[in-house]
Parts: structure tokens; C-alpha cells; sequence
């Protein structure tokens, strides 16, 4: 990975708002610019439309041989399939109040990451096919043709936009920029462009159950060092139990939590909860992935990798389904999932926490819950007993991930757990959280090595945020319930706001939940001693990864 | 910029011409017909063009709290679940702006004391909300005042909002705020294109076009009542001849009148094949006229693809071996499978 440049260069090193016209301007395929081409082989294995070998730094993509057709043809395909496309494409009226609220635009300073100017790149070409005026005065009311310099403009800007829907917000019409990111990748597709960030994971959920790949005996052992890690730190050893019938609960959360720090402790988080409350669940080997890739690929995509999760429970005859910590499966779950591959199976039941009684009426239909309302309903009728002086050394803060606050309205739920796991809460300035919260720079698919400076622009927006409260307010720590957001934002914290941790929310729970029969907490989930605590004979940093 | 200026100025230019040459009929009967006809049957067109594809997603954008559970507060409006409150959010949409009114400023800067470094300051920014605000309500009023030309006698409420639209009292005959007001808030919205990089960079001829025309119409439309002043009673009988499709001569009314009436149609004929189609379509604006419902209730894809998935039978036969090794329930076991 290239140095990147201090935070005040990253800024001062802005290019100023270009003066020639955007059509006049290409952009280049400079190293970080771009994520890399998917492979040919994942591509071939997924049967993906015209798989080749390419390179975006090349002059050549390799484009089949009738690609305009192809892309014509695709584009009216979609305008038929999503009225949202049509309208999009029709009714803005270039107000411009989505340009600043974009991450990427604010980062850059490239016009065309300007959310108007994105879809405008799709929109001039619509006008040449789709408008009569278009077709009648062409360039003079702003139609283009397609070539394959514009297809590779198209790909540039799709790969700069982490759909998360920002500007559909402030945009009077509700025009959402993510549904056309979606729909462009869609059509790049078609002519075999893809990213290996997305697409190999894509490959891996297909086949192996989660995009990591990991296959179903290492999930069996990672899951069940992380219950060892559980007893070094609590002295229980918290049930681990996998693709088992009859269960009343299935638990799905993104695999990124079996696998990557810091997610793993948010998982143990789960672990410690589930066994307190002695919940009848499995995890599934088979639907171990919460996360949706295909979501960053075509809808057609995302509803396949997603039919996996109503299989499942359907085989392991569950009554519902419980939701991990994650951002953009929540979009798919609260938006596409009982669409995609609804009716839930007849096995299943509108969904009621077996601890309080509580009915989740707001999930009726698709029978799955998010965890930070399940847990959030455990605290309101006081079924957890919670010592929060454990986190008293962390001041947290609290990242609103994109697809639960804009997709679903995920807002206070999980700041309910929060606060009573946390005596030291502080809010990120109003701009930047809530439904108007910034994405972590690295959403949709982007969150890769090879764009790090990128992604380190496209986060500043939250970094800053991030730095005031810090500066302000000596907050430490940053809580999220995304596992793409546990990946991305502890290089965006260090980056911005060197000291600043990143955790998951259910790791400060578990930090502070007080368990049936166990041993004195010296330490955190991590596995890092708790100030304050008199330990004499705990010998602290033993075990770990 | 320009050329939609010439453009404008050209429509005008012709229709002056043109009726002053005693083709007045072509402009104020002919042309006015034709272009009401095209507004109507183009803007259902195109309403039918949305139409006809589907919604095969929910896709609200939530703008605050969910509904959950119950010690958690909806935001009701901005994050409707039920048609009530679709339509609440809806109106302030249509009527308020709501969304516009969000507006910020963001300023990104190297230094700022507060971070101790580098930082981004946001500032409440609701100019264009205002002007945008003022601009459609006033050009709904001035649009309601004009019912004093096709009724007959003119409707009380019509003499209602001139004698409120009025009540500064300045001037005979009586100045007219909203007249006023939509003229400067059209100024504001063409400068803001002309002397806003950003805007300047996105605008197209759709963008000043409509706007040139727009104060075209206003500014002739200003004329004719202050300055160079029409023959009310004439222009009134020609009208109602008009809109009761008995027209009457033209004879004796002011050119600059036609050039009023030609804008207009012009307007009305660019109007379906435009972005000012945002009129109707904001009403179909699936992340905003959708409740965030779609956990409780289903919603249905027509195009819904068949289910292909990698089924657990299959990863099954993939895994087995590993699967039975840390001692994962099966549903075949090993030596059965072999068989």
C-alpha cells in the first residue's frame, strides 16, 4: 500500500473545482483509483455474463464485440423492470442540493462525485434513447452517445459511490443515487465488469455458505476458539450450537465477525448473551453469512445469496430468525429479503422474544429481528443484569451505519443498549449521525487495500466528526453495529483520529454483562486488563489470538 | 445559457412579429389550443410511462426512527409505516419542501480549532428552500389571479386574493406582490446557475431554458399590467371566447399580449418532455411515497425471478466428510451418502 499523505495534505491537496466542462473531462486510471478486475474464473463459476480478463489501468477492457447493443439493451430492460430508474432519469431538475452531502465529493472534489453528476453520466445517455428531445437535438440538450470511454467513466464513478443514500435524503424529489449505482453496476455486469472485492466474496457465499469461504469445519473451529477466548475472560464457557433442528432461534450475523478483528469480540458479545439468557438457537454452517454482496452486484445476485437464510430455516425448522450486527444485510433483510424470497416458510412465526414475551410486530412478515431491538427490549424489562462502570474507561461515541439508518430507521435502538452498557456517551455533531449520518468511506463493496487514499478521503467527512468529539470531549471509542464498518473504520479512526477504538456494540455489552457463575472481569473481551480492577491472581494477558 | 436566452427571445421576437402582421388568431387561438392539448395528453403520457413499470421494491428512505417497539418513539412522519403517514410526509413534501428544508452547507477546511486540525463545518443553508418556496407559491397565486380572465363574472375568491395580493397598496393600478416575488425568486434561481461554480458546472439548456422562459412570461405579464397597459375589458372578452371555444377577433389587443400568451404555450408544449414533468413526478417517488413496512407486511415483485440458490443438499455433498469430522448434524450420513 502507497503512503498516504497526513490529513492535512489529503485536504490541501484537493483539486479545485475544475473549470472545463464535465463531458470534456475523463478521468484516469491512476493505482488507487480503482478496485481491482474480478477474476475470470469467478466470474465463469458464478455464470456471470462474458467473464475476460481485463484491466482497468488498460486502454483495452475487452469488452465483447457488441457491447453497445448489450448495454442498450440491458439499460431499457432495467427502465421497464424499476419505475424508480424512469423517474430518476426523468425529474431532476439539477438543483444541486445533493452535491455537498455526498462523502465522496467532499473528499475529492471531483464534480462527477457530485450525486447529480453521477446519475447524469446514465442520464445523458437515457436522454439519446429514452426522450424525445434527446432524440431530436441530441447533444445541445444533453444526450450523448455511448463509447467505451463513457463506459469506463460509468465504472469509475459507480466504484466511488458507497450507496449509502445520503443524498437521497435532501434530494426534494427523493431521487437515490444508490438505486442508480445499483442498476449501473448492473449493466457493467452485462459486459463482464466486476470488481474482485465484490465479486469474490460473492463466490465464496455462493459456495461456501459466507464470503470469507470459510468452510463449514474451520467456521465450527473459529467459532469454537472464540467460546475458549469467552471462558479465559468470563470462566463460562459459553454453548456453541450449530445447524440444529428444531431450534427456536436462527442466528445469522456477517461473517466477518467469525473471522476479523475487531468483529470476533462482538461475536463473543453474541456468545455470552445467548448462553445468559440460555436461548434455544442455532448458527448455521450453511446460511454463516449475514452479509449480501450480491447486494453490490445485481438484484438478482443479492436474492440468491440471500434464499440461502429462509432455507435454512425452513431445514432446521426455526421458529425465527435473529439478525447480527450489520449494515447493508439490514438493507437487504428490511427492504428486499421477504420480496426477493418471501413467504418466510410455513414453519416459522411471526417472531416473540422468548425471554420477555415481547411480540417484534414490525417483523410479522419476514420473522427476522434485528439484534438491538431484541436486546434493546431485554434492557427495558430489566432482563439483563448490566455492570456499565466496566466500560467507565471508555467515552464512547456512536457511528450510525448508512443501510440501518437510511433503509430501515435503525437509529435509537441500539444508543437504548448503548447507554446502558456505557455511563460515558457523547454524540457525534447533529449533521453527521442519525438519518443523516456519513458513511465509513468503504461501504458497497469498496472497503479494499488498493483504494486506501480514497477511501481515507471518502471517510473524512465521519473522521472529522470523529476528531471533534475526540478533541472535544476526549471521547476514546466509537461504537457501530456494522461488520463492514468494524473493518473500515479503525484505519479511518487512526487515520483521522489516531486513538479512537472500534467496536461492535454487543462487545460492550458482554464487557458489561453481569453472568450467572462467573469469575471476576479483570479483563475485557479483548482480553486487555480493566483499569481499576484489583487483580492478584488474574494474570491478564495469557490466551488471546 | 445564451443560446435558451435566444431561444426565448426568438418565441417571443416571432409571436410579436407575427401578430402584429394579423396572424394575432394563430397566436391566441391556434397556438393556445395546441399547446393545452400537448400539456394534458403529454403530461398523462408520461405519467402512464412511469406507470407502466412497477415498483418491484420497497425502497423508502428513512429519515428518522423506525416503528419498533413500544418505549422507542417513531418518527412518524419522516419514517411513516402506515398510509397515514405516507401522506403526512407526502404533503410536507409537495406543500413544504420538507427535504430542501434539510439543506446544509458543507465546508471542508485544513484547520479548524475546534478538532485541533483538519475538520468539516456544516451551516444550515436554506436559501434555496426559501426561493424555491416563493417561487412555486407565487406562480400557483398569479396562475389562481388569472381565473379574473376566465370566468365570468370573476369568482369572489379571485377578488379575495387580489385585495390580500394587494394590500401593500402601492401604485394604481395595484402592485401585485406575488408578481413581485416570483420575478426575484427567478432571478435568484438563474443566478444561483450563472455564479455558483457547482451549478454552473451541472446546469444544461433544460435548466435555463424553462427559467429564461419562466421570466419571460412574468416579465411580459408585468408589462401588460403596469406599463404598457392592455385593454383589460378587450383582452377579457377574447379570452373567454378562447376557453368557451367560440373565439372572438382579436382586433385592437396589444401584440406584447400575444407574446404573454405565446410563453405560455410554450411552456405548456416543453412542459411533458421535460424535468418539469417533477410536478407529477415527485407523487411516484418510490423512496418517498412508500412506508417503511416491509418486515410486517410483504410486497410483491411482479418480475420476481425463480429461486436459484446453492442448496444445502448440495453443500452438503460438498462438506460431508469435513461436516461429520467436527460432528456438524447431518442430513445424509457419510457412509449412506456413498451409496
Amino acid at each position: 500500500m502507497a503512503k498516504l499523505p497526513t490529513p492535512q495534505e489529503l485536504i490541501a491537496t484537493r483539486p479545485p473545482f475544475p473549470k472545463a466542462h464535465w463531458l470534456d473531462v475523463k478521468p484516469e486510471f491512476a493505482p488507487g483509483c480503482f478496485c481491482y478486475p474480478a477474476k475470470k474464473e469467478t466470474m465463469e463459476l458464478l455464470h456471470m455474463p462474458n467473464p475476460h480478463e481485463w484491466d482497468p489501468a488498460a486502454d483495452d477492457w475487452g469488452l465483447p464485440e457488441n457491447w453497445e447493443q448489450v448495454l442498450c439493451d440491458a439499460f431499457a430492460e432495467r427502465l421497464e423492470k424499476h419505475r424508480s430508474l424512469k423517474l430518476f432519469m426523468d425529474i431532476c431538475v439539477r438543483c444541486g442540493a445533493c452535491a455537498d452531502k455526498c462523502h465522496f465529493f467532499l473528499g475529492t472534489n471531483d464534480p462527477k462525485n457530485m450525486p447529480v453528476l453521477r446519475a447524469e453520466l446514465l442520464r445523458s445517455l437515457y436522454r439519446r434513447d429514452h426522450t424525445m428531445l434527446g432524440k431530436i437535438l441530441g447533444k445541445a440538450v444533453g444526450a450523448r452517445s455511448w463509447d467505451k470511454s463513457v463506459v469506463k467513466e460509468l465504472f469509475y464513478y459507480a466504484y466511488q459511490c458507497t450507496e449509502c443514500r445520503r443524498c437521497s435524503l435532501f434530494c426534494p424529489y427523493g431521487i437515490d443515487t444508490a438505486e442508480i449505482t445499483m442498476i449501473v453496476r448492473e449493466l457493467l455486469h452485462e459486459v463482464g465488469l466486476g470488481t474482485h472485492w465484490i465479486m469474490d466474496p460473492v463466490k465464496n457465499c455462493s459456495f461456501t455458505g459466507n464470503h470469507l469461504g470459510i468452510q463449514p469445519h474451520s467456521f465450527v473451529e473459529i467459532v469454537e476458539m472464540l467460546a475458549d477466548d469467552c471462558e479465559t475472560v468470563t470462566g463460562i464457557r459459553p454453548k456453541t450450537p450449530f445447524n440444529k433442528k428444531n431450534a427456536e432461534i436462527l442466528f445469522i450475523t456477517p461473517s466477518g465477525d467469525v473471522f476479523a478483528d475487531p468483529g470476533i469480540y462482538t461475536f463473543m458479545g453474541y456468545l455470552l448473551l445467548f448462553h445468559e439468557l440460555d436461548l434455544d438457537y442455532t448458527l448455521s454452517t450453511y446460511a454463516s453469512e449475514g452479509g449480501n454482496f450480491g447486494s453490490f452486484t445485481s438484484f438478482n445476485m443479492a436474492k440468491k445469496l440471500n434464499a440461502k437464510m429462509y432455507a435454512e430455516a425452513e431445514r432446521l425448522n426455526v421458529k425465527w430468525i435473529l439478525g447480527g450486527e450489520c449494515g447493508h444485510m439490514w438493507r437487504v433483510i428490511n427492504q428486499y429479503m421477504d420480496t426477493y424470497n418471501g413467504p418466510a416458510p410455513a414453519n416459522m412465526i411471526p417472531p416473540v422474544s422468548p425471554v420477555t414475551g415481547t411480540p417484534f410486530a414490525n417483523a410479522a412478515s419476514t420473522k427476522m429481528v434485528h439484534i438491538a431491538e431484541f436486546t434493546a427490549d431485554l434492557i427495558y424489562h430489566n432482563k439483563l443484569k448490566l455492570d456499565p462502570g466496566r466500560n467507565d474507561h471508555i467515552i464512547t461515541t456512536f457511528h450510525d451505519s448508512c443501510n440501518p439508518s437510511r433503509g430501515m430507521g435503525l437509529l435509537d435502538e441500539p444508543r437504548y443498549v448503548l447507554k446502558a452498557v456505557c455511563n460515558n456517551f457523547v454524540e457525534m455533531p447533529e449533521n453527521t449521525i442519525r438519518e443523516q449520518t456519513f458513511c465509513c468511506g468503504a461501504g458497497s463493496g469498496l472497503n479494499t487495500e488498493e483504494i486506501m487514499e480514497l477511501r481515507m478521503r471518502a471517510g473524512m467527512p465521519r473522521g472529522n466528526a470523529l476528531r471533534h468529539v475526540q478533541q472535544q470531549f476526549g471521547v476514546n471509542h466509537m461504537a457501530c453495529i456494522c461488520a463492514i464498518d468494524r473493518a473500515t473504520l479503525p484505519p479511518l479512526a487512526n487515520y483521522w483520529a489516531p486513538g479512537v477504538t472500534v467496536s461492535g456494540l454487543h462487545e460492550l455489552v458482554a464487557n458489561a454483562l453481569v453472568m450467572t457463575g462467573e469469575q471476576k472481569r479483570t479483563m475485557d473481551l479483548r482480553q486487555e486488563d480493566l483499569p481499576g480492577v484489583d487483580e492478584d491472581e488474574a494474570d491478564g494477558r495469557e490466551g488471546g489470538e | 445559457m445564451f443560446l435558451s436566452l435566444l431561444l426565448v427571445l426568438l418565441i417571443g421576437a416571432v409571436a410579436w412579429a407575427g401578430s402584429a402582421a394579423g396572424f394575432a388568431p394563430l397566436f391566441g387561438v391556434a397556438l393556445p389550443y395546441l399547446a393545452a392539448a400537448v400539456f394534458i395528453v403529454g403530461t398523462v403520457w408520461r405519467m402512464v410511462y412511469w406507470a407502466k413499470s412497477p415498483v418491484p421494491f420497497r425502497i423508502p428512505t428513512t429519515g428518522g426512527q423506525e416503528q419498533s417497539l413500544d418505549f422507542i418513539r417513531q418518527a412518524k412522519i419522516d419514517c411513516p409505516d402506515t398510509q397515514m403517514g405516507v401522506f403526512a410526509r407526502m404533503f410536507l413534501e409537495v406543500f413544504l419542501f420538507r427535504s430542501l428544508f434539510r439543506n446544509t452547507q458543507a465546508d471542508v477546511r485544513t484547520s479548524l480549532t475546534a478538532n485541533n486540525g483538519p475538520g468539516t463545518v456544516y451551516y444550515s443553508s436554506k436559501w434555496l428552500w426559501c426561493f424555491a418556496l416563493l417561487f412555486h407559491y407565487c406562480f400557483l397565486l398569479v396562475f389562481l389571479r388569472h381565473f379574473r380572465f376566465f370566468v365570468e363574472p370573476a369568482p369572489l375568491w379571485v377578488t379575495w386574493l387580489e385585495t390580500l395580493d394587494g394590500v401593500m397598496q402601492i401604485g394604481a393600478p395595484r402592485f401585485f406582490m406575488t408578481g413581485g416575488i416570483l420575478l426575484v425568486a427567478l432571478l435568484f434561481l438563474l443566478a444561483r446557475r450563472v455564479f455558483n461554480g457547482r451549478l454552473r458546472c451541472i446546469s444544461l439548456v433544460n435548466d435555463y431554458f424553462p427559467l429564461w422562459l419562466l421570466l419571460g412570461i412574468v416579465c411580459t405579464g408585468i408589462c401588460l399590467r403596469y406599463f404598457d397597459k392592455t385593454e383589460i375589458a378587450m383582452v377579457k372578452v377574447f379570452i373567454m371566447g378562447v376557453t368557451h371555444f367560440s373565439p372572438v377577433s382579436a382586433e385592437g389587443i396589444a401584440p406584447l399580449f400575444f407574446v404573454h400568451v405565446t410563453l405560455v404555450s410554450a411552456l405548456l408544449l416543453y412542459f411533458p418532455f421535460s424535468k418539469l414533468t417533477h410536478m407529477a413526478g415527485v407523487f411516484f417517488s418510490p423512496t418517498r411515497n412508500t412506508a417503511n413496512d416491509s418486515r410486517r407486511a410483504r410486497h410483491i415483485n411482479p418480475w420476481n425471478p425463480p429461486k436459484q440458490y446453492f442448496t444445502y443438499a448440495e453443500y452438503e455433498d460438498a462438506y460431508r466428510d469435513a461436516m461429520a469430522e467436527v460432528g456438524l448434524p447431518l442430513e445424509k450420513e457419510p457412509d449412506k451418502a456413498a451409496e
